[in-house]
C-alpha cells in the first residue's frame, strides 16, 4: 500500500518525480496530483501521515502564516507604523495601534528605531502577502539585548525537536535563554560564553543537521559541563 | 545554413570528428549547491561547456510595474563571461543573450508554481563560464537544478538538450564545429518525467523525418541527464547516516 516509505528508510524526492498512485491519500504539502499519481514538487524527504502525502523540503524560503511566533528588524519607520523586515518575501507592517505600548502620533521612532529586533506574532496574512504584525501577548516585545542568529527555515523544526525536547536539551545545557522564531531567526541571551556555545551549537544543527554528528555535539557538551 | 559543404564532420568510418557515435551526448556532470551565498545554485558542465546558475529568492519584485498580483515573475539573466570563448565576448547585454534569457524565463515559468507566490520576483541568474555550443541547454539545465536546490516548488524539471544535422545526417548534441559548420539545431526545453516541452527552437531546416528523429535523440539525452540532475541534488543531501 505505502509505496512513499519502506521501514524507516527516508526517500529523498526531486521536483516532477512521481511518488505513487493517488488512490485514498490525500496530497500534502510540497506534492501535487495530476492523472491519479502525486508528483513532487520540492526537493525534500517524503513524508506519509495520516493518509496525507507531502514532502519535508530540504530547502525552502520562509512563508508566513498567521499566528506565527517571529523575530523582525524594523526596516522603515513611519509616523504612525513600523515596516519590518521577518525574512520573508515581502516587509510586514506593525500599526502603533498593536504594539505594546501607549504611542502618540508620530512617536513611533521612540519606541523602535531602524535595526531594532523585535518579537512578534503575525496577525494576518492575506493571499497577496500584505501582513500585519502584533506586538500584543505574552512576551511578545522588543529584544534588548542578547543575539540573533539565523539559522533556514526548514531547520526550525528541527532545533525545536519533538515537544520541544532539542531545544530544551540546548537551553539546559548552555544555561541560555533562546526563542527560536517560525521565521528562522532564534533569539540566544546568556552569558558571553554560555552564548558562544549555543551558537556553536545551532551552527552544528545547521551544517550536520541530517547526520549523527549533531546528537554527538550535544552529548559531548553535556559531558563536559556536567563534570564542572 | 550548410554553406559550408566543403566541411569534413564525419568521419570515413561513421562516427563524429571526436570521435563519438552519432547518437552519443557529450559527457555531462553536474554538482548543485556551489554558491554559498545563492539560495539555490548549480554548476553544469556539458562537454567543455560550463554553465553556473544562481537563484535567489522568491522576494518582493521591483520595479512595482513587473509585479504581478496573481503570481511571481521569473527574472533570468542569462550571460556569457567575456573569457568563455576564443574571441572575447563584450560584457552586457546584446541581443543574442536577451533572446535567450527571454526563453530560459518562459520555459521555467511553465514549471515552476509561480501561482504560489503572488507578486514576487525569482531571479535565476545564469552564467556561461566556458562554450562549446549548446549553452542555452547547458543554462537551463543549470537553472532547473538550482531551482531545485532553492527549494522552489516545481511541477518538474527541464532539461536542456539539442540535436543537430551535419553532412545530411541527424546527430545527437552538437559541438562546436558541428554547430558552426552544420545544417541544423534543434535545442529543446524537456519534462523529464512528463515528457513535455517547455520550449524548442530550430535553427535550420530539418524535414519531418529528420525532425522526429531529433526529438527522439534529445528525448533519450533527457533521460540520461535527468538522472544526473536527480544524482546531484541527491548527492548534495544524503543522510550521512543512512
Amino acid at each position: 500500500m505505502s509505496k512513499g516509505q519502506v521501514g524507516a528508510e527516508q526517500r529523498l524526492v526531486t521536483p516532477g518525480m512521481v511518488i505513487g498512485p493517488a488512490t485514498g491519500k490525500r496530497a500534502g504539502s510540497g506534492t501535487i496530483a495530476e492523472n491519479n499519481e502525486f508528483i513532487a514538487t520540492r526537493l525534500g524527504w517524503l513524508n506519509e501521515r495520516n493518509d496525507v502525502v507531502s514532502v519535508l523540503p530540504i530547502n525552502s524560503a520562509y512563508m508566513p502564516r498567521s499566528g506565527d511566533l517571529i523575530i523582525g528588524y524594523v526596516a522603515e519607520v513611519r509616523n504612525n507604523l513600523w515596516f519590518f523586515d521577518v525574512n520573508g518575501p515581502f516587509q510586514a507592517l506593525l500599526p502603533m495601534s498593536l504594539a505594546p505600548w501607549k504611542v502618540e502620533y508620530g512617536s513611533t521612532r521612540q519606541h523602535l528605531g531602524i535595526g531594532d529586533a523585535a518579537l512578534a506574532r503575525i496577525q494576518e496574512v492575506d493571499e497577496t502577502h500584505n501582513m500585519v504584525l502584533t506586538m500584543k501577548g505574552v512576551g511578545l516585545r522588543r529584544l534588548n539585548e542578547g543575539a540573533v542568529v539565523s539559522i533556514p527555515v526548514n531547520l526550525v523544526d528541527t532545533l525545536r525537536g519533538e515537544n520541544n525536547a532539542t531545544l530544551s536539551r540546548i537551553r539546559d545545557v548552555t544555561n541560555c535563554r533562546i526563542i527560536v522564531g517560525d521565521n528562522g531567526r532564534v533569539w540566544i541571551h546568556g552569558d558571553a560564553e554560555d552564548m558562544l556555545a549555543s551558537r556553536q551549537l545551532i551552527q552544528t544543527l545547521q551544517q550536520e543537521g541530517h547526520k549523527n554528528t549533531f546528537e554527538t555535539a550535544v552529548l559531548a557538551l553535556e559531558n563536559e559541563r556536567g563534570e564542572h | 545554413m550548410g554553406g559550408y559543404g566543403d566541411v569534413k564532420l564525419l568521419r570515413d568510418d561513421g562516427k563524429r570528428l571526436d570521435g563519438r557515435a552519432i547518437d552519443e551526448m557529450r559527457a555531462v556532470t553536474i554538482e548543485a549547491g556551489v554558491l554559498p551565498a545563492a539560495d539555490g545554485s548549480a554548476m553544469v558542465t556539458h562537454g567543455l561547456n560550463v554553465a553556473v546558475a544562481a537563484v535567489y529568492g522568491p522576494m518582493e519584485a521591483h520595479p512595482r510595474k513587473i509585479q504581478r498580483q496573481d503570481r511571481a515573475v521569473i527574472d533570468v539573466r542569462y550571460n556569457m563571461a567575456p573569457f568563455s570563448t576564443g574571441d572575447r565576448i563584450r560584457p552586457g547585454f546584446n541581443r543574442r543573450s536577451r533572446e535567450i534569457s527571454k526563453v530560459t524565463a518562459e520555459a521555467l515559468e511553465s514549471v515552476v508554481l509561480v501561482e504560489r507566490y503572488p507578486r514576487s520576483k525569482i531571479r535565476v541568474e545564469i552564467e556561461i563560464l566556458a562554450a562549446e555550443a549548446g549553452t542555452r541547454c547547458a543554462g537551463i539545465t543549470a537553472a532547473s537544478v538550482a531551482l531545485a536546490d532553492a527549494g522552489i516548488p516545481m511541477r518538474d524539471m527541464i532539461v536542456g538538450v539539442a540535436s543537430g544535422k551535419i553532412e545530411d545526417t541527424v546527430v545527437l548534441d552538437l559541438d562546436k564545429a558541428e554547430d558552426n559548420y552544420g545544417q541544423a539545431d534543434l535545442p529543446v526545453g524537456i519534462l523529464p518525467n512528463t515528457g513535455e516541452i517547455a520550449f524548442l527552437q530550430m535553427d535550420g531546416d530539418l524535414s519531418i523525418d529528420e525532425y522526429n528523429l531529433a526529438m527522439e535523440y534529445n528525448f533519450k539525452a533527457a533521460k540520461e541527464i535527468h538522472e544526473v540532475m536527480a544524482d546531484a541534488l541527491k548527492r548534495r543531501y544524503e543522510r550521512g547516516d543512512a
